[in-house]
């Protein structure tokens, strides 16, 4: 349906890393990489979140059925 | 065609009577020919009723003055939606043609829809009663919308205001999601065809579809109340939210759809979550990754204290105590962020990820400390745990080093 990293799957997986790191339980170098792992992964969702730009398409009826165009916005 | 030849001949030979089957041809021909005629709209009463057992519908249509006859086929009377009965003022869209068989002008009617108060609310009764009655708008059957939507249809006209307030409100709230327009007639007999048609082609391409329309009259909005457009959204394999008109009108289309928002723009943001507060979410998580760690590392400090551990004893207790200060003092101070940010959010996100990173067990290496790893990760905390000779990893903020142990010495 989309070609883009999907931010679901990297909130999901920060919330996992919080989940686990705010158990406690994990040994020290395990919680460094969930650390770092987390991190990299909130900047993911944050960059996601703070550079999207909206595709709009429309679609077009053509002779070899449907086609999206880039929808022409005033 | 056959008219000139008709007309050759009589040259030739002499006035000749034109048969019947001639003249009623001449006449279609001309009908036909003359664009004020095709495609006309007609707005009247309607009389005299008649179905016949193959599913066509004869009626007349009329004024205070003239009347007309008209006919439904099949194809179109079956997607009307509601009863014609006689006495129903309605507006008729069609073509003016001869039926020869009797003589007799006629329009074809393609689309058929009520006009006035009267007429609409027993259409819509009809119409409502039969799709309630078939379940269809059972609360059961409401879909939840997809949380973060990847691609939104919108079926609506591709002019005017509603387009271009929905498109605002998504790129306001959701970038991320992908947005495909189906254009769509939106009022007149021909809509719903098309509102079905725009349906068809988006749905299989989107996760959520919204139907809109802007204000109108109730004439302007007949077209949601169409039972063909309904049956299509409540097959539609995925969620659709509706908004036709103001808050105040309720179509046939608002009681089938899974969601009804009151406006277009209220639709827009029923479909597509806000980013401002998935900033904040983010922030949040942001600020439980650096708890969870600095209590992970809090944890690994006092133990390393309690276990007596003297390399540089009160050096190391002072940046027990210190870090656990600085900690607590950045840990409020990003509560703080997280709650101002929910308002100002991008510049002040960024630089809360780059507090992150200065609190980060990774800070804590730029200042000069190190962590010893075994080669398969683990880390070595205790002297007792590596072995003259061993090889070791010792990781800085910058890289890692690989060492060997040479001696080991008790404190």
């Amino acid at each position: 349906m989309t070609d883009r990293p999907l931010f679901e799957d990297a909130l999901a997986a920060l919330e996992a890393k919080v989940e686990e790191l705010s158990r406690g339980d994990a040994p020290l170098d395990r919680a460094l990489a969930a650390f770092e792992e987390g991190l990299a992964l909130y900047r993911r969702c944050h960059d996601l979140l703070a550079q999207a730009e909206q595709r709009v398409s429309k679609l077009v009826a053509t002779a070899e059925g449907l086609r999206e165009e880039p929808f022409p916005e005033a | 065609m056959e008219a000139i030849a008709v007309r050759e001949a009589r040259a030739d030979e002499g006035p000749r009577a034109l048969t019947v089957t001639e003249l009623t041809r001449i006449l279609r021909e001309t009908l036909r020919s003359n664009p004020l005629l095709g495609r006309v709209l007609v707005r009247g009463e309607a009389g005299n009723v008649q179905r016949t057992p193959a599913g066509h519908v004869f009626f007349g249509l009329k004024d205070a003055n003239a009347q007309i006859a008209c006919v439904l086929f099949r194809d179109a009377s079956e997607g009307l939606g509601f009863d014609l009965e006689d006495g129903m003022e309605v507006v008729a869209s069609g073509d003016v043609d001869l039926y020869a068989r009797r003589g007799e002008v006629q329009l074809v009617v393609r689309a058929l829809t009520p006009a006035g108060v009267g007429a609409f609310w027993a259409a819509f009764q009809t119409t409502r009663r039969r799709l309630a009655a078939e379940g269809l708008f059972e609360e059961s059957r409401k879909r939840p919308l997809p949380a973060f939507p990847r691609r939104i249809g919108v079926v609506t006209s591709e002019a005017g205001a509603v387009i271009h307030d929905v498109l605002v409100v998504l790129r306001r709230r959701f970038p991320l999601a992908d947005v495909v327009v189906a254009p769509s007639l939106v009022q007149g007999p021909e809509a719903p065809a098309s509102l079905r048609a725009a349906l068809a082609a988006v749905q299989g391409r989107v996760d959520v579809v919204l139907v809109a329309r802007g204000g109108g009259s109730l004439e302007d909005l007949w077209c949601f109340n169409d039972e063909g457009l309904a049956r299509a959204i409540a097959a539609c394999p995925v969620p659709v939210v509706s908004a036709v008109g103001h808050e105040t009108d309720l179509t046939i289309v608002d009681f089938v759809a899974d969601l009804r928002a009151p406006t277009p723009s209220a639709a827009a943001e029923l479909v597509a979550p806000d980013r401002a507060e998935l900033m904040a979410h983010v922030a949040t998580l942001g600020a439980g990754l650096l708890r969870g760690t600095r209590d992970a590392l809090r944890d690994r400090w006092t133990a390393l204290a309690s276990l007596g551990y003297r390399l540089t004893p009160s050096g190391l207790r002072r940046d027990v105590e210190s870090n656990g200060r600085r900690l607590r003092a950045a840990g409020s101070g990003l509560e703080a962020g997280i709650r101002n940010s929910l308002r100002r959010d991008q510049e002040r996100l960024t630089s809360l990820g780059r507090r992150l990173h200065l609190l980060s067990p990774l800070g804590t290496l730029r200042r000069g400390y190190a962590i010893l790893l075994r080669p398969d990760g683990r880390v070595v905390s205790r002297a007792g745990e590596a072995r003259s000779g061993d090889a070791l990893l010792v990781r800085l903020h910058d890289g890692r080093l690989h060492v060997h142990v040479e001696a080991k010495e008790d404190p």
